[in-house]
């Protein structure tokens, strides 16, 4: 009896150890970041833009760049993640096709960013000529998000009850109706909550758009889709590579660095919520 | 001789290779109540679904032989399947309102079809709940969740939903098996009160359901029809020993 109850303290340390290392690297991390980052953090750091060789001013561009890149990649992405979510669901009927299809869509999740970034390079910079732009980098980042998307979406849809389809078709009702009337309004909260994580996703982004929308320093916002940006991520990179004053410089990329993972968190707390809310709501 | 609203002539179907009906030959009569009753699995529910075509959604169906609505084989191959569905009305084991308010439960079917105006669909929402015993429950609420009304009131709202389309028929998939001995009650009156307006086709696993409600019963055992007669002929003297062996309980 002893010698069991000894084991199962044993075990107990050993998983209590294991956790308390896990959740000690996450505060380090943390605690890390904001003591090197909080120094330069102010309202002028959010809204002006570098100066000075970017050893002073702020971040403004490359947050409006970041803001941009995410929205537009958004705006692409979604409505081609959710039409073919629909098709996989409701119209293509268990077959090869649909196997295959399924089968590029699970690697394209597991392809590295950077791959991304120069399929992106190559197709849009290059090929199609969109030169290095917020046009070419939002394509890149849209193409990374589609995967994420598309089986999120088809969980959402396929988590919505059976009875309620069956219901509508028996009234009469078209697939297509039953899609739009019911079955994706069901579905919204779940759609829109991956939607949102895959915005925090998209927008800390680096290698996607580094060959294809990124520039290290712009004085300007970009004033048409052709323009190069600026963005968060790409500018911590290019202040801790390409800096000629590190000492001025890495702070601000610390600081980038806070913003950047502030955001990122601010966006998770709104998809938590938004679900949380939806499934109170919600009561089937 | 009653008039027939539906009739189905040599009906077989197949699901894969799986043979679920054999040729049913049945006449369902104008405003009255028919019971569907057979053990689990013989295939009453299938047969129930040919009658609005929602066995259409099962990819490797197959059927031979017609079965008429209001004498229009509804398999032949010009047929409008949506306006058939919208002229059969259909309310299934579970009670299923959509996540949507009261009123745009029932306003649905007439909403998809697109051609009543906002006043003509109020009126007749407010006419089929009444008619499924609902609206003085739910008239001060229309626009309150559906999901927020027990489950007996969700059945009724299913039936003023079917009724909405001012169906003919009104086939009902074991429409009491979840609801409580009060609910069902209420459901069978008002199936008695409807009879009058709407022809019923009522599959149950309840034999005493059937020999309460029913005005003829088809008793239906591993994808035959073995038996159809009047309700309390089948009930008194069956002709078939397999009727007589399940209404007694001897399987079932």
């Amino acid at each position: 009896m002893n010698f069991r109850r000894g084991k199962n303290t044993f075990w107990l340390s050993i998983m209590t150890l294991m956790l308390i290392i896990t959740a000690g690297f996450l505060v380090v991390f943390i605690v890390r970041i904001i003591t090197l980052g909080a120094p330069v953090l102010s309202w002028k750091f959010i809204v002006e833009p570098p100066r000075e060789a970017m050893t002073e001013g702020g971040i403004f561009p490359a947050l409006i760049g970041t803001f941009l890149l995410t929205a537009l990649a958004m705006i692409i992405a979604l409505p081609l993640g959710i039409f073919t979510a629909i098709w996989l669901t409701h119209y293509g009927k268990p077959s090869q096709l649909v196997n295959i299809l399924h089968i590029i869509i699970n690697t394209m999740a597991g392809i590295p960013s950077i791959i991304f970034g120069l399929f992106g390079m190559t197709i849009f910079v290059n090929l199609l000529d969109l030169n290095v732009s917020l046009l070419s980098g939002s394509l890149t980042l849209a193409i990374l998000a589609l995967p994420v998307i598309i089986n999120n979406t088809e969980e959402a849809i396929r988590s919505v009850p059976a009875d309620f389809s069956e219901a509508s078709l028996a009234l009469g009702a078209t697939t297509r109706q039953t899609i739009s009337k019911v079955v994706f309004p069901a579905a919204l909260p779940n759609i829109l909550t991956g939607a949102i994580i895959s915005v925090g996703r998209v927008a800390g982004e680096t290698a996607p758009i580094m060959f294809t929308a990124a520039t290290f320093y712009s004085r300007s916002l970009p004033h048409s889709l052709q323009n190069e940006v600026m963005a968060l991520p790409y500018h911590i990179y290019a202040l801790m590579t390409e800096g000629t004053h590190p000492q001025a410089q890495v702070p601000i990329a610390y600081g980038t660095a806070l913003v950047l993972l502030l955001l990122v968190l601010l966006i998770d707390a709104l998809a938590i919520i938004i679900r949380s809310y939806m499934r109170k709501k919600r009561q089937w | 001789m009653v008039d027939r609203q539906i009739w189905t002539s040599n009906l077989n179907l197949w699901f894969g290779k799986n043979q679920i009906l054999h040729n049913i030959n049945l006449e369902i009569y104008k405003n009255s109540i028919t019971a569907i009753i057979g053990p689990s699995g013989c295939g009453k529910s299938t047969l129930l679904r040919c009658f609005n075509r929602m066995n259409d959604f099962i990819s490797d169906m197959e059927l031979t032989g017609k079965v008429y609505l209001n004498g229009k084989n509804i398999y032949a191959p010009k047929t409008d399947v949506y306006a058939v569905r919208a002229s059969v009305g259909m309310v299934f084991q579970k009670p299923n309102p959509f996540p949507k308010s009261i009123y745009n439960n029932v306003a649905y079917g007439l909403q998809i079809q697109g051609k009543y105006s906002k006043s003509e669909i109020k009126d007749r929402v407010e006419e089929s709940l009444k008619a499924a015993w609902l609206w003085d429950e739910v008239k001060d609420r229309l626009h309150h969740s559906a999901m927020s009304l027990s489950g007996g009131q969700q059945q009724r709202l299913c039936i003023a939903r079917a009724l909405a389309n001012k169906p003919k028929v009104l086939l009902l998939d074991e429409p009491t098996s979840a609801l409580d001995p009060q609910s069902t009650a209420k459901i069978e009156e008002l199936c008695l009160a409807l009879k009058n307006s709407v022809t019923i086709l009522i599959v149950t696993h309840n034999v005493a359901q059937a020999g309460r409600i029913s005005d003829y019963t088809a008793f239906l055992y591993l994808g035959e029809l073995v038996e159809f007669e009047k309700t309390e002929q089948l009930f008194t003297v069956p002709k078939d020993k397999r009727t007589e062996a399940y209404l007694t309980g001897v399987f079932g």
